[in-house]
């Protein structure tokens, strides 16, 4: 039996020695099949990330919202006069607001008209807001020139009380002061949120990097014994893991922005003052437009992990 | 003649067990040199397949020491062992072609794991797949390869990148006598024109009289016996001149 003549030898390759083994692997792709992280990953992600623009839009506009009624209200006092009758309250109220305008701390004064205060309270006192039956104090809303401090609301206060004894005066600060909390606990709970859907992120990527390598473990022992390294395993298995994630990361924030669009729409037709404020600025959606970036870079990072520790545990 | 420096493979008294089941090797002390041809025989059950496991870097030792190519094997990092085992080459008792590769590229793995220029691949990939006369399947995946193809397909990755040592575990176990001789006559040729120092695991023993030169190390129960010299040193064929880093290339 005749043997053929052997071909000759392919020009001698690059020894994989300790400094090459950083070196870029060529073609990584072509070295395994393209391995796949399981079918529903892709899905998995789109629905956190979505979770998590959502929740991150939601955060950004709580806060935005917070600082615009605290910048609104922190520098605004409103003062009551309290007098059951009606001249004595008007000539009472005339009074403070001479008191007031005479502040270097005050920018403007606005005596409520009455008629405006029955308005406010007829939906609550029916008839009985305009009947006189009721008696309602004078208001006088006062803006500030700046924040002031407690000690600068309580002397005007005095000055006030010294001109007109029944008169009162509350900071709006203080009465908001349980909203502002209620509102730094939403944007705690979002940021919690937020904290939680990235660890679920990263346990889905993790599990299903690991059923993908033991789907392929018998493809990379071989590619193993052949001498491939751990690195030209790891970023074939990350390749997928990239492609994966980065479809389900567009996904999951298109279909997110469309669900903060309706919700700002929604909280658009309220009109109410105080929702105002809570819309998103510029770097508002430099974060949100960060959420997919930073949940493909998760996913690339849990996946290099757990395929680096399970590769570690292989001869 | 051959050089005491120049071996291959030293092993001095390994051991290997799996889990805490009763020792598969015992007490195997032996050196592999440069350009030898050696066939590992021995009954079913004997450590054939788990002694070259350890000369093909897929198990270590549970106990004593190994060398290859110089180096300690025992204090060597994980990290390094691609750079030993791209010098070797590998014909699995099973193939273990990559099923979802067609026989082209399986055969290039090698090379382009090593990093070689696609333009060499392909070439040196074309002149073997010639060589074994399967250049009109490179586009099979190994599913659609008769038995005796599949393995020309992974005697051909086992040879591409010309290793320092092949080691093949029962080659000719699924191909007719005819084509047995073929693969044989296709080892014997790398050991002569490359150099290749070659261990061939078979239980057939007509098949040890086909390579004159060889040199036979018998295994039983675990425990290496050396029948034709091969264990001494220097080692002392059946017949001919002995095998060594001398030998032409």
């Amino acid at each position: 039996m005749s043997v053929p003549p052997l071909p000759e030898a392919p020009e001698e390759a690059p020894a994989t020695t300790a400094t090459t083994l950083t070196a870029k692997p060529p073609r990584a792709a072509r070295l395994l099949p393209q391995p796949r992280m399981g079918g529903l990953i892709p899905w998995v992600i789109a629905i956190l990330i979505a979770l998590v623009v959502i929740a991150a839009a939601g955060g950004l506009a709580l806060r935005n919202l917070a600082e615009t009624a605290r910048a609104d209200l922190a520098s605004a006092v409103t003062v009551q006069v309290i007098e059951p009758n009606p001249d004595l309250r008007d000539q009472r109220g005339q009074a403070a607001v001479a008191v007031l305008q005479g502040m270097d701390l005050v920018r403007s004064v606005r005596l409520v008209p009455q008629s405006e205060l029955a308005a406010l309270l007829e939906p609550w006192l029916g008839t009985a807001a305009t009947s006189g039956d009721v008696p309602i104090p004078a208001l006088i809303d006062v803006e500030l020139v700046r924040r002031a401090s407690p000690a600068e609301i309580a002397a005007i206060e005095t000055a006030l009380t010294a001109a007109v004894p029944d008169a009162r005066v509350d900071a709006q600060g203080d009465w908001l002061r349980p909203v502002y909390r209620a509102l730094a606990a939403l944007q705690w709970l979002a940021l919690g949120l937020i904290a939680l859907i990235a660890l679920a992120t990263a346990a889905a990527v993790w599990l299903a990097s690991r059923n993908s390598l033991a789907q392929h473990r018998e493809t990379v022992e071989i590619i193993h014994l052949l001498g491939g390294t751990d690195r030209q395993i790891t970023r074939t298995f990350l390749g997928t893991v990239l492609r994966e994630a980065a479809f389900g990361a567009i996904l999951g924030t298109a279909f997110g922005l469309g669900a903060v669009w309706l919700l700002g729409q929604q909280f658009a037709a309220l009109d109410a003052g105080m929702t105002r404020g809570g819309g998103l600025a510029f770097r508002d959606w430099l974060v949100i437009a960060a959420v997919p970036l930073g949940g493909v870079l998760l996913a690339l990072a849990t996946a290099r992990m757990t395929i680096a520790l399970a590769l570690r545990n292989m001869l | 003649m051959n050089d005491r420096s120049a071996e291959i493979v030293k092993f001095d008294n390994v051991g290997l067990r799996y889990g805490t089941d009763p020792e598969v090797l015992s007490n195997l002390s032996f050196t592999l040199y440069p350009g030898s041809f050696y066939f590992l025989t021995g009954a079913s059950g004997a450590g054939k397949t788990s002694l070259l496991k350890l000369l093909y870097l897929a198990q270590r030792p549970s106990r004593g020491a190994i060398r290859m190519f110089g180096q300690d094997l025992m204090t060597m990092p994980r990290e390094r062992l691609p750079d030993l085992r791209q010098r070797l080459g590998v014909v699995f008792q099973n193939f273990r072609l990559v099923p979802h590769l067609t026989a082209f590229d399986n055969v290039a793995l090698p090379l382009r794991l090593a990093g070689a220029p696609e333009a060499r691949v392909l070439k040196a990939v074309s002149d073997m797949l010639e060589w074994v006369g399967l250049a009109h399947r490179g586009h099979a995946i190994p599913a659609t390869l008769s038995g005796g193809e599949q393995q020309r397909v992974a005697i051909a990755r086992a040879v591409i990148a010309r290793p320092r040592m092949l080691i093949a575990d029962e080659p000719t176990g699924n191909v007719d006598p005819d084509m047995a001789l073929k693969l044989l006559r296709l080892f014997e040729a790398l050991n002569n024109r490359v150099g290749t120092t070659v261990v061939v695991a078979t239980h057939d023993v007509h098949l040890l009289k086909k390579v004159p030169d060889s040199l036979i190390m018998r295994l039983n129960k675990g425990e290496l016996s050396d029948p034709t010299g091969a264990l001494r040193y220097p080692p002392r064929p059946a017949a001919g001149p002995a095998a060594g880093p001398e030998r032409e290339l």
